[in-house]
C-alpha cells in the first residue's frame, strides 16, 4: 500500500513534468510551424533592378565573396484555366521550404533526377502530371505551387542562366550596403516586418509555458516530498527496533536510499510512459513531435530524446533526493525510546510550522519588493519562486490560524472537535495541500495569461490588420497600373513605407501612415492626445509604441529625437516587436524621405471581392502568391494557435489538478491508519462510524476550499508577475491582464471535486470500518 | 434495574479457527450499585464490557441498560444509547489529543445534549483539575488524564459507568486516589458502576465481584 503510494505518485509526478515538456514542445512546433507559414516570402531578397537581369554568374559571384544566398527562379504553367508556379530551387543552398517543409526529408536523389522532379501542391499534381515528371505531393505548400530543382525548370523555361531572386538566408553577415559596388544592377530588398511580429510574439509564449512547466515541476516536487514523508512516518516504529537491534544508522541510511533510488527509477520511467501517453492521448498532433522525441528516425533528434528521458529521470530521482533529505535528517535524529503519541510529532511539526510561516512571510516580502523593483529576466523568475514558495511555507501556518479561530468560535462539542481534529492533521496533509495550492494557482495563472494572451492578441491584429489584403509589389512602378486595376474593387490603398532610424540610441523604424479612417477608427492607442490623428498629420507630432515608450519612459507630450525633433501625442501596443518604433504623417514621411517609394500597401476591400482582387494581382501585375498576405488568413491562423494552446492548457489544468486530488487521497489513505487512536474514543463516546466517514469528507472539502481560496489570488499575482514583469523585462511589453471570473468558478469547482473524489475513498473505508479495529485501540493496540 | 445482561454470547472467527469468548454470560445491576468484574487475561471482560457499552453486538443473547436495548442491531440506535447513558472509562485513557482539558470534559455531555457548565465544573474541582482546564491532554500526568477521563464520562449524568482497568496504567498511589475518587462521586450521583480489574484489593472496594472464567460467570 504504502510502496503503491509511493511509487505511484513519483510516477504521476514524473508522468506531469514529461507531459507539460511534451506539450511545451508541441506547442512550440505548432508556432513555429505557424509562424513559418506566416512568414514564407519574408526574408530578405536580392534582385535585379528594373530593366536589367541577373544571371548565375552573379549569384557565384556573391557566394565567392562570402555572401550567404540561395537562387530561385519562378515559371508559371497554364493548363485549363489553372495557373500553377513553379518555384524553382537550389536544394543544397536552399533554408527550409516554404510552408515548414523540412529539407531534411528531401527526396535528394529523385530531386536531381533527369526525367524531372517536383514537390507539388495537393491541387497541382495535374499540370506536374501532364510534364510527365516524377512528383510527391507535399501538404504544406501553399495552393497552386510546385518545386522543383532549379535546372529542370530553367530548362522547361528555356530560360538559359537568368535568375529571378537570391534569397539571402538568416545567417548571412555581409553588409547589404556593399551591394551597390559590388552589383550595381542588383537591388537589396528588406523583408517587411510587419509579419514575423507573430513569430516573436510565441517567443514571449513559448517563455511564459516554460515557466508553467517549471511550475508543475514544483508541484510533482511537493508530492513526491509529501510521499516520501508519509512513506517514513509509517515505518518509524519499524525503523526503531531495527536501530534498537542494533542496525547501524549508516547501513540504515544507506539501505534507504538504495531502495528509493530503484523506487525512483522505476517509477520515472513509468511517469515518462505514462506522460507520453497522457499527451498522446490529450493531443494527437502531439505524436509527431513525439515520434521526433521518442523515436530515433534522424540522427538530429537523438540528442532531443535523449535530453527528454533525461529530464524525466533527473526529475523522479533529483526530487526523489531533494524530498528525502529531510526524511533521513528526522532517521539520523529518530530517539531510539519514544514517547510516540502522535500529539508529540504534531506539536513537533507545530514548530515546523511557524519556521515555515515566518520563512514564507520572508519570501512574499521579498516578493513585494521584487515586484516593484524586478527588471530583468532572472529577477523576474526569482520574483516568481519567492512569490510561489512563500505563499505555500506560508500555507499550513495559515490554516492552522483559520481553523483555530474556527474551533474557538464553535460552542457545539462535535464542531468544535471536528475544527481541532482537522487543525491536528494539517501538518500531515501540508506537502498535499501545497501542491494542491500551487496546482490551483498554477492553472488560474495558466488560464489568465493564455485567455489574456488571445484577447489581446486577437483584439490588436483585428486592430493592426485592419486592411482585408496586404500586397508587396515588386517594382513601385506597379502602383500606378494596381490603382488604376483596382480602383472599383478596392475602397482605399494604404501605402505602407518605412524607414530605418534611431529612437534613443537603437535601431528603430519609423513609418509613414496616410489619414483615413482605418487608423482613426482602429489604430491600438493606449494613450493619446485630444485630436490624436488630425495632430499627427503635423510634421512635428509623432506616435511612438510602446516598447520605446517604456524603455525611455516617455508619455503623451514629451518631445523626442526622432526622424527630426518631434512632440509624442499618442503611444501606442505593439506587441511582437522588441524595437523601438515610430508612425508619422505621410507627408511628413515624404518630405523627409523623397527616395522611399511605397511598395507595400494595406487594401480595403469589401470581402466578397477578395477573390476577385487577388486574381487581378496575381494575372494582371504577375505578383506570386506570397506577395498578397490575406488578413482572414492570418487571424485564422492565430485563431488556430490559440484554440490549440487552450486544449494544451485544458489538459494541463486536469493533469495537475488530477494529480495534486491523487497526492491528497494518498495522503489520507497513509494518514488514516494513524488516526484511528484518535477516532476511537469519539466513536466509543457515541458517534457512528458513518458520521466520521461524513466528517472525512466534510474535512477535506474544507479544506480544499480554503486553499482554492487563497490558490485563486495567488494565481492571479502569478499571472501578473508573468505579464507585466516577467514579459516586460523578456520583451519589452507589457500585455493587459484580464480576469475570468467564470473560469476560476470552473476551477475552484474542479479543485473541490478533486478534493471530493480524493477523500471519498479513505472516508468510505471509515465509514465500514469493522469494530473490532476500533476496539483494538482500546486493547492496547493488539 | 440499570444494566441487566441475559445469556450473552460472542465468538470471533479468525482465519481458520473459532474462539467462543463468552458463551452464556448474565449479569445484572441496579442505580448506584459497583461490581468489580475480574479473570484473567483473555477471558473476555474486555469483550463483555464493549457489547455492554454497545459498541459490538452479541452473538445471542441480549443485553438493556436503563431497559433500553443496548444489543440493538442498528449502528447508529446504538451509538444513540450510548451517549445517553453509558460512561466509559479506559486503560490507557483515551482522551481526545486535540481538545483542551475543559472541552474534552464536556465533549460528551454536549453530544448527549445534557450539558451542565456547573456540573462541569463542579467535576473539574473534585478530580482536582480546576488549573489544567486550558491544557491539551499530553501536557497532564498519567493519574491527571485519567481523573480527565472520569469527569467526561461523568459529565453526561450517564445511568451507567463501565470502566476497563481504569488503574492499569497508574502507579499504586495515584491508582488508589483515582479509584477512591471514582468510587466517591459514583456513589454520590447515584450511578451505577462496572469496573474491570486485576486486583483483588481495588476489587474488594465495590459492592460486588464477579469472575469470568471460560466464557461463564463462575
Ligand atoms: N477482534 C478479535 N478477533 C479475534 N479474537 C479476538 C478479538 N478480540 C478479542 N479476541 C479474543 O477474545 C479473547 C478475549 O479478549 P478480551 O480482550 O475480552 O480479554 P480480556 O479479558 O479483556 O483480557 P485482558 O485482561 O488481557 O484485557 C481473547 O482470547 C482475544 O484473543
Ligand atoms: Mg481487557
Amino acid at each position: 500500500m504504502q510502496l503503491f503510494t509511493l511509487l505511484m505518485g513519483l510516477a504521476l509526478a514524473t508522468a506531469l513534468w514529461s507531459g507539460v515538456q511534451a506539450i511545451n514542445s508541441e506547442a512550440r512546433a505548432s508556432y513555429g510551424a505557424a509562424a513559418a507559414q506566416v512568414a514564407q516570402g519574408q526574408s530578405d531578397q536580392i534582385v535585379a533592378r528594373a530593366d536589367e537581369s541577373m544571371s548565375v554568374a552573379d549569384y557565384i559571384a556573391l557566394r565567392r565573396l562570402g555572401w550567404l544566398v540561395t537562387p530561385q527562379i519562378e515559371h508559371r504553367l497554364e493548363m485549363d484555366g489553372e495557373t500553377v508556379r513553379l518555384l524553382g530551387i537550389e536544394p543544397l543552398t536552399a533554408p527550409n521550404l516554404p510552408g515548414s517543409f523540412d529539407m531534411q526529408t528531401l527526396p535528394m536523389d529523385q530531386f536531381f533526377s533527369q526525367s524531372g522532379f517536383a514537390l507539388v501542391s495537393e491541387d497541382s499534381t495535374k499540370v506536374i502530371e501532364a510534364l510527365d515528371w516524377g512528383f510527391e505531393i507535399a501538404p504544406n505548400l501553399a495552393a497552386g505551387t510546385a518545386i522543383s530543382d532549379i535546372g529542370s525548370i530553367a530548362m522547361l523555361a528555356e530560360r538559359g542562366d537568368t535568375l529571378d531572386r537570391l534569397i539571402v538566408l538568416g545567417n548571412n553577415a555581409q553588409d547589404p550596403a556593399m551591394l551597390e559596388d559590388i552589383a550595381p544592377h542588383l537591388k537589396y530588398l528588406n523583408a517587411s516586418s510587419g509579419n514575423d511580429d507573430i513569430a516573436r510574439l510565441t517567443d514571449s509564449f513559448h517563455l511564459n509555458l516554460t515557466a508553467f512547466g517549471l511550475l508543475s515541476f514544483a508541484v510533482g516536487l511537493f508530492i513526491v516530498y509529501g510521499a516520501i514523508g508519509l512513506a517514513f512516518e509509517q515505518r518509524r516504529t519499524m525503523f526503531r527496533t531495527l536501530r534498537a537491534l542494533g542496525v547501524s544508522l549508516r547501513l540504515l541510511i544507506t539501505l534507504l536510499l538504495a531502495e528509493l533510488l530503484i523506487f525512483a527509477t522505476l517509477a520515472g520511467l513509468f511517469g515518462i510512459m505514462l506522460g507520453y501517453l497522457i499527451a498522446a492521448t490529450l493531443l494527437p498532433d502531439v505524436a509527431a513531435t513525439l515520434r521526433g522525441l521518442y523515436g530515433a528516425e534522424v540522427a538530429g533528434t537523438l540528442q532531443i530524446r535523449a535530453s527528454w528521458w533525461m529530464s524525466g529521470l533527473g526529475m523522479a530521482i533529483g526530487g526523489t533526493l531533494i524530498a528525502s533529505i529531510g526524511t533521513f535528517l528526522r532517521l539520523a535524529r529518530l530517539p531510539l525510546m519514544e514517547a510516540g503519541t502522535p500529539q508529540a510529532w504534531a506539536q513537533a511539526s507545530q514548530k515546523v510550522m511557524i519556521y515555515l510561516g515566518l520563512l514564507g512571510c520572508i519570501l512574499l516580502g521579498v516578493a513585494a519588493v521584487l515586484s516593484t523593483l524586478a527588471s530583468s529576466l532572472v529577477q523576474g523568475f526569482v520574483l516568481l519562486g519567492c512569490l510561489l514558495i512563500g505563499a505555500a511555507f506560508l500555507l499550513p501556518l495559515t490554516l492552522d490560524r483559520c481553523l483555530a479561530l474556527l474551533e474557538r468560535i464553535t460552542k457545539r462539542a462535535l464542531p468544535q472537535w471536528f475544527w481541532s481534529d482537522t487543525r491536528s492533521q494539517v501538518p500531515g496533509l501540508s506537502m498535499a495541500l501545497m501542491a494542491l495550492l500551487l496546482a490551483i494557482a498554477t492553472n488560474v495563472g495558466v488560464s489568465t495569461m493564455v485567455s489574456s494572451f488571445r484577447l489581446t492578441f486577437t483584439g490588436w491584429l483585428d486592430q493592426r490588420l485592419v486592411s482585408e489584403l496586404y500586397v508587396t509589389l515588386d517594382t513601385a512602378e506597379q502602383a500606378g497600373d494596381m490603382r488604376r486595376l483596382l480602383a472599383d474593387d478596392v475602397t482605399a490603398f494604404l501605402p505602407i513605407v518605412s524607414a530605418k532610424i534611431e529612437l534613443g540610441g537603437q535601431p528603430a523604424e519609423v513609418y509613414g501612415v496616410t489619414d483615413h479612417s482605418t487608423y482613426r477608427d482602429h489604430w491600438p492607442l493606449l494613450e493619446a492626445a485630444d485630436n490624436v490623428w488630425d495632430r499627427l498629420q503635423e510634421p512635428e507630432n509623432a506616435l511612438i509604441n510602446e516598447q520605446f515608450a517604456l524603455r525611455s519612459e516617455l508619455a503623451v507630450g514629451d518631445r523626442v529625437e526622432g526622424a527630426q525633433r518631434q512632440t509624442i501625442v499618442g503611444v501606442y501596443s505593439d506587441y511582437g516587436n522588441p524595437a523601438p518604433q515610430m508612425i508619422i504623417g505621410m507627408e511628413a514621411f515624404a518630405m523627409l524621405y523623397p527616395n522611399i517609394e511605397p511598395m507595400r500597401f494595406g487594401l480595403r476591400v469589401a470581402p466578397e471581392n477578395i477573390a476577385r482582387v487577388s486574381k487581378v494581382l496575381r494575372k494582371d501585375l504577375g505578383l506570386p502568391p506570397d506577395a498578397m498576405v490575406n488578413q482572414a488568413r492570418i487571424k485564422a491562423l492565430s485563431l488556430g494557435i490559440f484554440e490549440q494552446t487552450f486544449t494544451v492548457t485544458g489538459a494541463l489544468n486536469i493533469l495537475t489538478l488530477s494529480v495534486a486530488g491523487f497526492s491528497i487521497m494518498m495522503s489520507l489513505l497513509t494518514l488514516a491508519q494513524m488516526r484511528l487512536p484518535q477516532l476511537a474514543p469519539i466513536w466509543a463516546l457515541g458517534v457512528t462510524r458513518a458520521q466520521l466517514g461524513r466528517l472525512e469528507l466534510i474535512r477535506s472539502v474544507v479544506l480544499a476550499a480554503v486553499v482554492t481560496c487563497l490558490a485563486v489570488p495567488l494565481g492571479l499575482a502569478l499571472s501578473w508577475v508573468l505579464l507585466a514583469v516577467v514579459n516586460v523585462a523578456a520583451f519589452g511589453w507589457q500585455l493587459p491582464m484580464f480576469l475570468f471570473p467564470k473560469s476560476y468558478l470552473v476551477l475552484s469547482a474542479i479543485a473541490l471535486l478533486a478534493a471530493i473524489i480524493a477523500a471519498a475513498w479513505p472516508a468510505q473505508r471509515l465509514a465500514r470500518i469493522a469494530p473490532h479495529q476500533l476496539l483494538q485501540v482500546f486493547s492496547g493496540g493488539r | 434495574m440499570i444494566l441487566n445482561a441475559q445469556d450473552i454470547h460472542k465468538g470471533y472467527e479468525t482465519a481458520d479457527l473459532r474462539t467462543d469468548v463468552l458463551r452464556g454470560v448474565s449479569l445484572a445491576l441496579e442505580a448506584g450499585q459497583s461490581l468489580a468484574l475480574m479473570g484473567e487475561s483473555g477471558s473476555g471482560k474486555s469483550t463483555l464490557l464493549h457489547l455492554i457499552a454497545g459498541l459490538d453486538v452479541p452473538d445471542r443473547g441480549e443485553i438493556a441498560v436503563d431497559s433500553q436495548v443496548m444489543s440493538h442491531p442498528n449502528d447508529t440506535k446504538r451509538a444513540e444509547l450510548r451517549r445517553q447513558l453509558v460512561g466509559i472509562i479506559f486503560q490507557q485513557f483515551n482522551l481526545i489529543p486535540s481538545l483542551r482539558i475543559d472541552s474534552n470534559i464536556a465533549f460528551q455531555a454536549h453530544l448527549a445534549g445534557r450539558y451542565d457548565a456547573d456540573w462541569c465544573a463542579k467535576l473539574a474541582t473534585r478530580m482536582g483539575l480546576s488549573a489544567h482546564l486550558e491544557k491539551y491532554p499530553e501536557a497532564l500526568s498519567g493519574g491527571q488524564q485519567q481523573r480527565v477521563a472520569i469527569a467526561r464520562a461523568l459529565a453526561a449524568k450517564p445511568a451507567l459507568i463501565l470502566a476497563d482497568e481504569p488503574t492499569g496504567n497508574l502507579d499504586e498511589e495515584t491508582a488508589q486516589t483515582v479509584l477512591t475518587l471514582l468510587l466517591e462521586i459514583t456513589r454520590e450521583t447515584n450511578t451505577a458502576l462496572l469496573m474491570v480489574t486485576h486486583s483483588a484489593t481495588h476489587a474488594s472496594a465495590l459492592d460486588q465481584q464477579l469472575t469470568l472464567r471460560s466464557g461463564k460467570i463462575a
